[in-house]
């Protein structure tokens, strides 16, 4: 059924954004949205679509860290390493994380329900140590205010 | 985040908490839109200019360059030249277009329409950080509203000045604040900086003239329409006037976001509204500035928060980050954060940058294994000074500069390290670096 495959999804955001200037990288930002990741035919219809040689969708795709290519898990959760949540303890809360959910550092749980990175300041330095869970910010975070958000999903 | 009240003047928080970001209404009741209004009905854009000059109105994206003077230099003729604004907000330890962009929006729609008219410019862009997801909500939201109440689009106030704005989601990566990085990705590429000249002013956004303002530094403008150049003068100092958004992040009691005159001290700051540092505990170091300013010894907190005197102490005030670090915390391994930081986000462009940020964290990280030399120490200056020099944009020279500034102040420290019975395994700075080698993504896949 047509509108149904993920692949119709994408040709239908890219001509939503066709002609505009700059569209690759708001085209991008939907399809991962819709799809979760950028597979390769996504991006080899994205290329076809806006008429951007495939090499150079692939090379802006990953350049940057929020596009992913693979497949990750549902929730991704993204630690920040940066300088304030380095000296307010995020070591701390990424033990945690990675003790309750028994993976590491780029790593998703069998179940394919969390993902965990590494991510720059998300700009709550005064709120220190800080996470990402898909697009919502956690603050003041220790290790059992954190396992016990983990268990909320 | 926190935001911390004070008594004094508020400028480009004035609204912080006192509206609802997300009616105009509000914003207008407050006086809003009548900058605009003012500066299209009666003033040349040539007026607006000399006014945002004679306030002495500095950047506030961390270069600190005059405002009305970027605007001056934007090239007359042109069919089509843009305006954008700098809302990537990367700089570690740095919360405060934030603050703008969600408590209130409207403050710098209104900055960017008047920019707009005073460089010609009949477009905008705001090009935010995609981790930002509220900002960018409430700013499109915003724009929509201002676009309904005919205060963006076609002839506003009656004029024939047309003027649009978009909202532009960056994608992680630290090097498009840069300007001409930040140009490449709304153009759609990889987000590498641009060979200077030409500078934006002359060919930037799909080649036209452009210029490129931070959110903190277009939300100061419509207060200096309002209330005039001179009375903005009178705030701060002489070289620095009127006021910074400051962020007290770090080993303080209170932390949070802060919007001060020029002037007051990096010590008064943290005493009177850090709180100080916890009890029984001393002041290791100050990251002032964010991850590519100096590091500050305790012997120079006493230095006033304005450009010049920075400057002739060597430091810097970068994005405006006070970032606290008390004596309990582990020398190396925060400097190893901070080089392992630079090494990640070089965009790989040039040779200096690319291989000097990787020598760099390299030659950090087998000091904190326990296998430096006082040999390593030479040439980690080399290589700071290096780039210094001869890297292509700002990040790369910038990039050593914690590094380099730390070697001054604090060499017993790296020296203990690398020496005698001291040269010990740093069990905090390799812990750190095994969480960060694990964690790049794992194989591409391969287009045909
Ligand atoms: C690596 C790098 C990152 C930067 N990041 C930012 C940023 O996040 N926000 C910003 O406003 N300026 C940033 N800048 C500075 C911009 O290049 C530019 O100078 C600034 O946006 C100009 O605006 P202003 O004159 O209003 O300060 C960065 C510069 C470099 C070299
Ligand atoms: S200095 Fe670094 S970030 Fe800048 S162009 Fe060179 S490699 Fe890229």
């Amino acid at each position: 059924m047509g509108c149904c495959q993920p692949i119709d999804k994408v040709t239908a955001i890219v001509e939503q954004y066709k002609g505009e200037k700059g569209a690759l990288i708001p085209v991008l930002h939907a399809v991962q949205k819709e799809l979760g990741y950028l597979p390769k035919d996504a991006l080899e219809t994205i290329a076809a679509g806006l008429n951007i040689p495939a090499s150079e969708v692939y090379g802006t795709t990953t350049f940057y860290t929020l596009f992913s290519t693979k497949e990750k898990a549902e929730n991704i959760i993204r630690v920040c390493e940066s300088g304030p949540c380095h000296v307010s303890g995020y070591q701390k809360v990424l033990e945690a994380i990675k003790e309750e959910l028994n993976i590491e550092v780029g790593e998703a749980t069998e179940d394919k329900k969390f993902y965990l990175e590494m991510t720059a300041c998300l700009g709550v330095c005064a709120e220190a140590p800080a996470i990402m869970i898909n697009d919502k910010t956690y603050v003041n975070l220790t290790p059992e205010k954190v396992k016990a958000l983990l268990a909320s999903f | 985040m926190n935001y911390i009240e004070t008594d004094g003047v508020k400028i480009v928080l004035r609204n912080f908490g006192k509206i609802d970001p997300l009616k105009v209404e509000e914003y207008v009741a407050r006086g809003g839109y009548e900058s605009l209004k003012k500066a299209l009905t009666a003033m040349t854009p040539e007026a607006v200019i000399e006014e945002v000059k004679a306030s002495g109105l500095r950047g506030r994206g961390g270069a600190g360059f005059p405002t009305g003077l970027k605007w001056s230099f934007t090239k007359k003729d042109a069919d089509q030249k843009y305006i954008v604004c700098n809302a990537d907000e990367g700089e570690p330890g740095t919360a405060k277009d934030r603050l703008i962009m969600t408590g209130d929006p409207h403050g710098l729609i209104e900055g960017m329409a008047i920019a707009g008219y005073a460089i010609g410019a009949t477009k905008g862009f705001i090009y935010c950080r995609g981790e930002y997801t509220t900002s960018i909500n409430t700013l499109n939201h915003a724009i929509n509203q201002a676009r309904e109440n005919g205060f963006l689009g076609e002839n506003l106030f009656g004029t024939d000045f047309t003027f649009n704005l978009e909202v532009r989601s960056g994608a992680g990566a630290y090097v498009c604040g840069e300007e001409t990085a930040l140009i490449e990705s709304i153009e759609g590429h990889r987000g590498m900086p641009r060979f200077k000249p030409p500078f934006p002013g002359g060919a930037g956004l799909w080649g036209k003239p452009t210029v490129v303002n931070n959110v903190e530094t277009l939300a100061n403008v419509p207060v200096i329409l309002d209330k005039g150049a001179d009375w903005y003068k009178s705030i701060g100092t002489e070289k620095s006037a009127g006021t910074k958004i400051f962020i007290l992040c770090g080993n303080l009691r209170n932390t949070g976001a802060l919007e001060l005159p020029f002037g007051m001290t990096v010590r008064e700051v943290m005493e009177t509204y850090g709180g100080g540092l916890l009890t029984g505990r001393d002041l290791q170091m100050v990251h002032l500035g964010g991850a590519a300013s100096g590091i500050m010894p305790p012997a120079l907190i006493d230095t006033p928060l304005t450009y010049e005197d920075l400057q002739a102490v060597g430091q810097g005030l970068g994005s405006g980050v006070i970032l606290a670090i008390d004596d309990q915390k582990d020398f190396m391994s925060y400097i190893c954060s901070n080089t392992h930081f630079f090494e990640h986000e070089s965009c790989g462009k040039c040779t200096p940058c690319r291989e000097g940020t990787a020598r760099i964290n390299e030659i950090l990280h087998r000091i904190a294994a326990g296998d430096g030399t006082l040999e390593d120490l030479d040439n980690l200056k080399d290589l700071g000074e290096m780039m210094q020099i001869s890297a292509l944009c700002g990040l790369g020279q910038a990039a050593p500069t914690p590094v380099l500034t730390s070697l001054e102040h604090f060499m017993d420290k790296y020296v203990e390290a690398v020496s005698g019975k001291k040269n010990e395994v740093n069990e905090e700075a390799v812990a750190t670096e095994a969480i960060h080698k694990s964690y790049y993504e794992a194989a591409p896949i391969k287009l045909d």
